[in-house]
């Protein structure tokens, strides 16, 4: 099993769900998250000062797959959030130790 | 024929003055009979009671309106403007005020503001109210019961004080606070109250040594509040991390929200200073909203200019600066004078609030002194130039004349007069204020600490959260 984390432009959170859905993958986890790589905020206005806000809101999925799964995900989310620009996100990719569900106490790639 | 239409014509001329006597009553008072006497009385009474009621009522929704720009207008206003954790408390400083300055003005504040005393305070007669009762008093207000009157100058005395906890926003302690409002609105806005408006004061238009024309509170309110203000953040010190960190509003939809209902209460802060519903009251209530108008323009294109685009806060600030300007003014000028005051107004705040603030470096946080104390002491001095005794004619002679009421009359000297309570106020409000932060800091300390302020105003002084979004 593995964890594939993914933070992208909020904008695309639409866009990556139905490609996911469409892969075959149901189960995920979004958070609203604020963060920057190499994109630079913007600026805004307050009392005639310009500041720059760098912390930009972002959006981050977390899933946890079979190994099989893993490349078909990655493609699904490039496919759907990819822009060309700087600041379409970066994905990672961990080993998962356990799985485990709740309801029944299911282990393994089963529970997932 | 012809002597019969002469014959005719002279019995008119006879018959007509015999039969009219409504129209001097006093000369035919012997032959008249006591019941067109009782009615012509009667009539009196219910006229009287006409303009009473009319009066009365305005006068009781100026009162509420001028409370709603205190809770939730200024609430909302400043609310929104400072960081999240600090909204409730924020808001708790006005609506403190609320409370409390009620209470000392029922007990002290009125009658220390409009009893009789000399010219720089009132005196004790009306102390826990007494002797205000449901009658008119005729030095202030004829049509009206006192109480109307007491109830009306005691919203101003609330939102006065309110108007300062913008300056030190996010960083005194709530104790504190109500401590040291409390006095100030007995040590600075009750003897300035008595000056402008009181009988006997010094500024009072009718009468004071130095005449001055402030309609709704120029100086009593905006600047006092604002000279204060800047004292406070003055020597309070400021926020920890600024200007290095830069503390943007957490919510200017709330700030929005808020400086509407301060346009809307505003026609009871300067309209309701008419004291009836009379056309005095719509000079007033017109002039407010063409000032509020070409202000939130004025501020709007100057921001525009300088920083290449106009901003929400930028527009609303300008609005409520353009509004500070008129009160004084509002009975006084015609309509386009309020058109450029506001104008004026709206660019000069702007200006003191973008270059001079950073300039000098104070942390006027919400900007109480860039928009009240300046647009306040810009809005008296241009009373001076625009009062026009064709709108309101304040000053009389001997017989009753109308004398030239400002610059715009003929009357440069009156430039004088605004300059001297412009200047009163200044002065009484650096040394009261100074003398009660000291006082107060050294009795119970005025600043949070800095693990506090860190925390926030809300959870640190109220134990409370303004916003539980997972709940």
């Amino acid at each position: 099993m593995v964890k594939i984390e993914a933070v992208l432009q909020p904008s695309k959170l639409d866009a990556v769900k139905d490609a996911l859905l469409e892969a075959g993958i149901e189960g995920m986890t979004i958070l609203e998250a604020r963060g920057h790589g190499r994109q630079k905020g913007h600026t805004e206005f307050y009392r005639g000062r310009e500041y720059t806000v760098d912390l930009l809101p972002k959006v981050k999925i977390e899933l946890v797959v079979h190994d099989e799964m893993k490349e078909k995900a990655v493609q699904a989310i490039i496919g759907a959030a990819r822009t060309g620009r700087i600041g379409d996100g970066k994905i990672f990719v961990s080993p998962v130790s356990e799985a485990i569900r709740i309801r029944n106490d299911e282990r393994g790639e089963t529970a997932l | 024929m012809y002597r019969r239409s002469k014959l005719l014509l002279l019995a008119i001329f006879l018959g007509v003055p015999a039969m009219a006597p409504a129209q001097a009553p006093a000369a035919t008072a012997a032959s008249q009979a006591p019941a067109t006497q009782a009615q012509i009385a009667a009539l009196q009474q219910a006229v009287q009671q006409a303009q009473s009621a009319g009066d009365n009522a305005w006068m009781l929704v100026s009162a509420a309106l001028v409370l709603l720009m205190t809770g939730p207008g200024l609430a909302l206003f400043y609310g929104g403007l400072v960081r999240r954790k600090n909204i409730l408390g924020t808001m708790m400083q006005s609506f403190a005020m609320m409370g409390l300055v009620t209470v000392i003005w029922a007990i002290a504040g009125y009658s220390l503001a409009f009893g009789h005393g000399n010219w720089f305070i009132g005196g004790f007669e009306h102390v826990f109210l007494r002797g205000v009762g449901l009658t008119p008093n005729p030095d202030y207000a004829a049509t009206i019961p006192e109480q109307t009157y007491m109830v009306y100058q005691l919203m101003f005395a609330i939102i006065t004080p309110a108007l300062i906890t913008g300056a030190f926003a996010e960083r005194m302690k709530f104790s504190a606070m109500a401590v040291f409002l409390g006095l100030w609105s007995l040590l600075v806005y009750s003897p300035m109250a008595h000056m402008v408006w009181g009988v006997g004061g010094l500024l009072n238009a009718s009468g004071g040594h130095f005449p001055s024309l402030d309609f709704a509170g120029g100086t009593v309110v905006h600047v006092t509040s604002g000279v204060s203000a800047l004292v406070t953040c003055i020597y309070l010190g400021k926020r920890v991390g600024y200007p290095h960190n830069n503390f943007p509003p957490h919510s200017m939809v709330l700030s929005f929200i808020g400086a509407c209902l301060l346009w809307v209460g505003w026609f009871g802060f300067n309209a309701g200073s008419a004291l009836g519903a009379s056309s005095l009251a719509t000079s007033a209530f017109v002039n407010t909203h063409f000032a509020a108008a070409a202000a939130a323009l004025g501020w709007t294109v100057a921001e525009w200019i300088h920083n290449g685009k106009p901003t929400a806060l930028g527009a609303i600030s300008g609005a409520v600066a353009g509004l500070v300007a008129i009160t004084p003014a509002s009975g006084f000028v015609q309509p386009f004078s309020a058109l450029l005051i506001g104008l004026v107004a709206g660019i000069f705040c702007s200006f003191m609030v973008f270059a001079v603030k950073s300039r000098l470096g104070y942390d006027d946080s919400l900007d109480a002194f860039g928009v009240h104390g300046a647009g306040g002491t810009l809005g008296a001095l241009l009373t001076g130039l625009f009062a026009a005794s064709v709108i309101n004619p304040i000053f009389k002679d001997a017989a009753g004349n109308a004398l030239p009421s400002g610059a715009i009359d003929g009357h440069w000297g009156q430039l004088l007069n605004q300059g001297a309570g412009v200047g009163i106020a200044w002065v009484l409000s650096i040394a009261g204020t100074l003398v009660l932060l000291f006082a107060v800091d050294k009795a119970i300390g005025l600043r949070v600490s800095p693990e506090h302020e860190s925390e926030g105003l809300d959870l640190s002084q109220h134990g409370e959260e303004g916003y539980d979004l997972n709940s």
